[in-house]
């Protein structure tokens, strides 16, 4: 049984039941069962045709549901007759689907989990395990979030740059459960590559698979971070970057930079040093300045400080340090950082110990603390 | 998202407004204060916040190691200055702003003659995952 391509025939399905009357809402649940008993029962011998089995199944079902729910409110019903005839399916179904699951009344996190729904097919059962929350309560999520869109038409385009980030959110704030929500943030963004041409969605393409090819690299085996710096870069996964990098390059030529060309770019100039000391810390700063030109951002600007504390000096770094809020999250780090390079390790220390105080994830806090300890050791008791 | 921990305090919070020990109310009294509980986390279920909610029984003891080949000590019961938790709820939400708000309105439970408690929660956030883009 192919998960896999029952996952891809999702939205397509879903797609062929809106074309056919049914709302949308019904028609995610329908393909929901659909999917449940493809499950079952494929594992005896896939059809011949998935799409049209996937289709015949879920309208069987949405028929079900509809004079359920008919006959619970007592009510006469036009439902039943035969679906009119039309095409299988096409790619502008499925685009549309991104639209209608990202739609801008929706939370961030609603668009997440309805996103995961029906564009990726994963069960309510997976996305909850994956976001760490009760099934019933991801199962209120997504009803919620098909009460927001259900006076939406779907036979509007919407905006692709709320889209992508809708898939930037699942990609970084993957949680590692049993379903690798970064991988399917990839996924998800290469079939949306494939139906739009649009060159912010190659950049976040870009981006992520240029942070996917990190990721062995980023933790040790007992869960701690690794920065970058001290990262096994013969622990990259060298056909990610060289993906990456080509998708990123054709993206750029086009001229129409936007946020996530621009970090892809800063990701692919570390992707190109050999060793840390090799980092082309100047582009990197022209980078970021780039990217503040088209969307200026406190967490961007705190980026930039880091990168020229690399390209000009600590002091520098300092400098440009000192016009942010000290209140951003890593401000302290980054302060801490940069005083160490400046030879002021007892700043540094007391620095990195309060940037674990105020750090919100546990494996940051626990770098932190180490690089505090590892100065304070140095200096002696 | 994100997640927080709202722990409710048998004692060491600051004294609420309303502040009867839930004895001294009417049987009334504690079955709408339950009530108000339980609908509370049902609302929540349905808004697709709720995570988890446990009460704690205020007995218990300290135990620590106490060396190789050792029974571990127990010290116990609780010392009456001991800061005492009463239970925890966790809530999966958009922002800081909307668990201020939730925790305020778990604040109003009734309480004595059916006026709202007052209680102090404390309100702490779980730490996350580290996001995955971080230069």
């Amino acid at each position: 049984m192919d998960e896999a391509l029952l996952r891809a025939l999702t939205p397509t399905v879903i797609g062929v039941l809106c074309r056919r009357g049914a709302d949308f809402a019904t028609a995610e649940d329908a393909v929901q069962e659909a999917l449940v008993e493809a499950v079952r029962r494929w594992p005896h011998g896939s059809p011949r045709d998935p799409q049209g089995w996937l289709v015949t199944v879920a309208w069987r079902k949405f028929l079900d549901m509809v004079r359920a729910d008919a006959s619970r409110r007592q009510r006469e019903t036009r439902v039943g007759a035969e679906p009119p005839p039309g095409p299988g399916g096409s790619t502008d179904d499925t685009l549309r689907l991104y639209f209608l699951c990202t739609h801008p009344a929706l939370s961030p996190a609603s668009a997440v989990a309805l996103t995961l729904r029906a564009v990726g097919g994963l069960t309510t059962r997976q996305i909850a395990e994956a976001y760490l929350v009760p099934e019933a309560t991801m199962a209120q999520r997504i009803s919620r979030a098909k009460r927001t869109v259900a006076g939406v038409r779907l036979d509007r385009a919407g905006d692709v740059a709320t889209v992508l980030r809708v898939l930037y959110l699942v990609f970084n704030e993957g949680y590692s459960g049993d379903v690798d929500l970064a991988a399917e943030a990839i996924r998800l963004t290469r079939e949306l590559r494939a139906k739009v041409d649009h060159p912010e969605v190659s950049g976040l393409l870009a981006l992520m698979l240029l942070h996917h090819a990190r990721r062995a690299a980023r933790t040790r085996a007992d869960g701690s971070l690794v920065p970058l710096a001290d990262q096994d870069r013969g622990r990259w996964d060298a056909r990610l970057i060289a993906e990456g990098v080509e998708i990123l390059q054709a993206a750029l030529v086009r001229d129409r930079l936007g946020e996530f060309q621009a970090q892809a770019a800063v990701a692919a100039l570390h992707a190109d040093a050999r060793t840390a000391e090799e980092t082309d810390w100047v582009q990197i700063v022209e980078w970021y300045d780039e990217l503040l030109r088209v969307r200026d951002s406190p967490v961007a600007r705190l980026n930039r400080a880091v990168a020229v504390g690399e390209a000009d000096g600590a002091r520098a770094g300092l400098a440009a340090l000192e016009e942010l809020d000290p209140a951003l999250p890593r401000f302290t780090a980054a302060a801490a950082y940069l005083h160490e390079r400046d030879g002021d390790p007892a700043t540094a220390a007391r620095l990195y110990a309060d940037a674990a105080r105020a750090a919100s994830s546990l494996p940051e806090r626990d770098h932190l603390v180490r690089q505090a300890a590892r100065l304070n050791a140095r200096r002696g008791p | 998202m994100a997640k927080y921990l709202l722990l409710k305090h048998y004692r060491g919070a600051p004294a609420s407004v309303n502040d009867v020990p839930m004895d001294r109310w009417t049987p009334d009294e504690v079955s709408a204060h339950v009530q108000y509980m339980n609908d509370f986390a049902a609302r929540l279920e349905g808004t697709g916040e709720y995570v988890d909610s446990h009460a704690l029984s205020p007995e218990g003891m300290f135990v620590r190691y106490d060396g190789e080949g050792r029974q571990p000590v127990t010290d116990g019961p609780f010392p009456e200055t001991k800061d005492l938790i009463a239970g925890w709820m966790v809530i999966d939400v958009e922002s800081q702003e909307r668990a201020v708000e939730l925790a305020g309105e778990l604040s109003a439970a009734p309480g004595a003659g059916g006026r709202p408690i007052h209680e102090w929660l404390e309100l702490r956030p779980f730490l996350t995952e580290p996001p995955t883009v971080m230069e």
